[in-house]
């Protein structure tokens, strides 16, 4: 017990400083999300389709034995064109202590980002629920400067018309 | 709660949290253990064995909660400990006042642990349960008036006489909290005490409250007038007898000195006697533990879930294999069959494992209807058949609310008062039995009483009143399907048991949402019979797979009646919208299920030409497929651990090619079609 203590101690000091986000693409646009809450990255499979459910949900998927449903963030965001290829991703999250697949045009990169490199977004009217961003990153690649919309993803998985409930029945 | 886990802490200087959850289901099985005693126990006639086994159940709850740190359960336990010691050396004789005091007293216990729990919030109060075992273990009979007690209050060592005449003030100022009178005529005695005598209503804690107000909390003393005469025998000391730190619960139980204790005797003779208790305890228990494994429920639905994916990996290769030539891939085949039967058998014994019997449900049983017998003032006796019959877990706790409604309908309105009974020739007892036995894939469960039976009059007069159409000449089975009916209730007068006219629709529903049926019998004058029939086990089930445009459902096997091709011309529309076919001589209504569904036709223009005859809840629809693909036992997975629930199914299960078929709620496409 006290020999981990230490460990934690200093991951604990390390999380503090800097966290890391997987960022993926949504039609032109890069968004990070914290990497803690990604279980898996799978490619796109066919899914079942569940009736009468909101259009972004695209049904549900079998992933080894769990019924896990399946969300077109492009449909939800309305961004992009949602086409399903080889190239589909989607990003298996726990979230809401449920398991949930969120489909991306594709993913990136994993990085580190500094508290200092974040910051806090502007308001401003876009289709996209402010609420769900909690602040934008410019990242340094080289000599070009992409910036980096980092979401809450908790946030659209638990509004209302995802129809998941805000404490999960045990 | 903070506090709970806090004392859990400190006591043994590690964390003992790791082990409260076996201590929780300990206890747990051994005051429902308690309570089956007790219920079983003659009090004329006590069984020395049984009055050990409960002393037994008392101590050992005891030596848990005070080991984690439980106080108030400590404390309990130890006052029920004294007085059950008293009884199993036959100091004292079994009464009926304390069975019931001993019955309340594990509900208590059994709140103060779901309160540990974090089940619960409030902390039951138990000063005047302590009062009354207390009372019982110093060999009193509990006076019926409202708990007033005579107590004699010494109040010392004084210096001054005066000091004490406050106390006789504060009655004269709260009229409510009784009288009081002095036993020594205003003087100290030698010793320096003044003596009270007090009646009141209120807990020793109360006055001990009320009178620091005047004199120290240590020169209190109270007992019981009637037994002072036998404590002041061995009284030496002068300790504090009430809580001595100040905001403390009024459980005085361990504060309390030894010596005042009515039953002085009891901590030591319980002593003398727990090797002895031990052994026997350890002898059972090791018996118990070579032949059974205490497992989390997690665990085995772990098992439970892989061997789900075994058979669907099995079911995979199967269809795969069928692609091969049987002459050269013989060895194959034959390999994928052996998989196939060893498969299935590690599926049965993974799913016994989840199975218990039937008296998990009963059991709680006669206490209930020994309570209600109580309050209603009939006789009922209860018997059980069938206990050892097995049901999945999960089932056995869903049964057991509609089950309860059963039984207390029963109690209420089945079994007549004892004097009409007598009149109507039977005997002044009633008796209600409970029933469980299998019956080919599922379990049938009785509720049987030999009361007054249903009164066809009554009922079909309450539903013209009710604007059911109901007609002089239907079958009893059609009179009696009305008690199902929503907001159908017969009582002649509502009581708080039952008979508010929300039940038994309920309990049908219930019952069908766990996939069983619900029937009921009766013949006026002769008593009641409502036959439950569940299926064994909720995770596996059979099913029959049908297409819809590119989709595949799943219909439960047990609703399915018959299919057919349908020919042109026999689905006629009603008022437009509804359609119907006839199917021998009945209207049926139908149900297109890519209508139901929203099935994308991409073009297509086939239109479903297989009709599939469904029923659930006594009622049957036509449903509209494509085509039947073929049946085959499927493991049900909810939808609900990831997403919610989704009108028109019941669950979803994964298919030989690892896709995800939706199983379909033909109940609620019944209700659907019907309304």
């Amino acid at each position: 017990m006290s020999a981990s203590t230490g460990f934690e101690n200093v991951a604990v000091a390390a999380a503090a400083t800097s966290r890391e986000y997987l960022t993926f693409r949504l039609g032109g646009e890069e968004y990070g999300i914290d990497i803690l809450k990604v279980q898996e990255i799978r490619g796109y499979d066919t899914v079942t389709r569940i009736a009468n459910a909101p259009a972004h949900i695209l049904g549900v998927i079998n992933l080894r034995g769990v019924i896990v449903p399946i969300v077109d963030l492009r449909v939800k965001f309305a961004l992009g064109e949602a086409r399903y290829d080889a190239f589909t991703v989607v990003i298996v999250l726990n979230v809401a202590e449920r398991v949930v697949g969120a489909v991306v045009d594709s993913v990136s990169d994993v990085l580190e980002l500094a508290p200092e490199q974040i910051r806090a977004a502007p308001a401003f009217d876009a289709l996209l629920d402010a609420g769900y961003i909690t602040g934008l990153a410019s990242v340094k690649q080289g000599d070009a400067e992409r910036m980096l919309i980092l979401l809450d993803i908790e946030r659209p998985m638990r509004s209302s018309d995802m129809g998941l409930p805000e404490v999960r029945r045990h | 709660m903070g506090e709970v886990s806090n004392q859990g802490l400190q006591s043994g200087g590690f964390d003992l949290t790791q082990f409260y959850g076996v201590f929780f289901e300990e206890a747990g099985e051994n005051l429902a253990n308690m309570e089956t005693l007790l219920l079983a126990i003659d009090a004329d006639a006590a069984n020395d064995e049984d009055l050990n086994a409960i002393f037994r159940v008392a101590h050992s709850i005891k030596g848990g909660a005070a080991t984690f740190g439980f106080s108030d359960v400590a404390e309990l336990t130890h006052e029920l400990e004294t007085l059950l010691d008293r009884l199993r050396k036959s100091e004292l004789k079994l009464r009926r006042d304390m069975v019931d005091v001993l019955l309340e007293a594990g509900d208590v216990v059994k709140a103060q642990l779901a309160r540990h729990q974090g089940t619960a919030q409030e902390s039951p109060d138990t000063t005047d349960l302590v009062a009354r075992i207390r009372k019982l273990a110093a060999g009193e009979t509990l006076a019926p008036a409202a708990g007033v007690r005579k107590l004699r209050v010494r109040i010392g060592p004084l210096a001054d006489a005066s000091t004490a005449d406050g106390i006789a003030e504060l009655f004269r100022d709260i009229p409510t909290l009784g009288t009081i009178d002095a036993l020594d005529d205003g003087a100290l005695s030698a010793d320096g005490y003044r003596e009270f005598c007090v009646a009141t209503a209120s807990p020793d804690s109360e006055l001990v409250e009320l009178f620091s107000f005047h004199v120290g909390r240590d020169q209190i003393r109270i007992s019981d007038f009637a037994e002072t005469a036998r404590t002041d025998a061995a009284d030496g000391r002068a300790d504090a007898p009430a809580a001595a730190t100040p905001g403390a619960d009024p459980g005085y139980g361990f504060f309390v000195d030894p010596k005042t204790l009515p039953a002085a005797k009891a901590p030591a003779a319980a002593k003398e006697a727990r090797p002895n208790g031990r052994a026997e305890k350890s002898a059972s228990a090791a018996a118990l533990e070579s032949t059974t494994l205490r497992v989390s429920v997690e665990k085995v639905d772990q098992l439970i879930n892989l061997v789900g994916e075994l058979v669907i990996t099995q079911a995979m290769l199967t269809q795969q294999a069928r692609q091969f030539d049987p002459v050269q891939h013989q060895a194959l085949l034959s390999g994928v069959a052996d998989l196939e039967r060893n498969t299935r058998h590690l599926q049965d014994a993974v799913m016994s494992i989840r199975m218990i019997p039937m008296a998990f449900v009963f059991n709680r049983f006669p206490r209930m209807l020994r309570d209600l017998a109580a309050r209603l003032g009939k006789d009922i006796e209860l018997a059980t058949v069938g206990e050892a019959t097995e049901l999945d877990k999960g089932l056995i706790e869903k049964i057991i609310d509609p089950l309860t409604h059963l039984v207390r309908n029963s109690a209420d309105h089945g079994i007549e008062m004892p004097a009409a009974r007598i009149a109507a020739g039977k005997p002044a007892t009633g008796r209600i039995t409970l029933s469980a036995a299998h019956q080919g894939g599922s379990i049938l469960i009785e509720v049987r009483d030999d009361g007054a039976g249903l009164k066809r009059d009554r009922i079909l007069a309450k539903a013209r009143e009710r604007g059911i159409p109901v007609r002089d000449d239907m079958t009893d089975q059609e009179v009696w399907a009305l008690i199902w009916e929503p907001g159908f209730s017969t009582a002649d007068q509502v009581s708080d048991v039952s008979g508010r006219g929300v039940g038994m629709d309920v309990v049908r529903r219930n019952i069908a949402a766990l996939g069983g049926t619900v029937e009921l019998d009766s013949a006026e004058g002769y008593g009641t019979r409502v036959s439950v029939r569940l299926p064994l086990t909720l995770a596996i089930m059979d099913g029959m797979s049908v297409g819809v445009g590119d989709e595949t459902y799943i219909l439960p096997l047990a609703s399915v009646v018959e299919s057919f091709q349908i020919e042109r011309g026999t689905i006629q529309s009603i008022g437009g919208s509804g359609r119907a076919v006839k199917v021998r001589d009945q209207f049926l209504p139908v149900v297109a299920l890519d209508e139901v569904f929203a099935v994308p036709r991409r073009g297509q223009t086939r239109a479903s030409e297989i009709m599939v005859i469904a029923e659930a809840e006594g009622q049957r629809i036509a449903l509209l497929v494509d085509e039947l693909l073929g049946q085959q036992q499927v493991v049900v997975k909810n939808l609900e651990a990831n997403y919610r629930r989704v009108p028109g199914v019941s669950g979803a299960t994964i298919l030989g090619d690892g896709r995800v078929a939706l199983i379909i709620d033909v109940a609620s496409l019944v209700r659907r079609a019907r309304h």
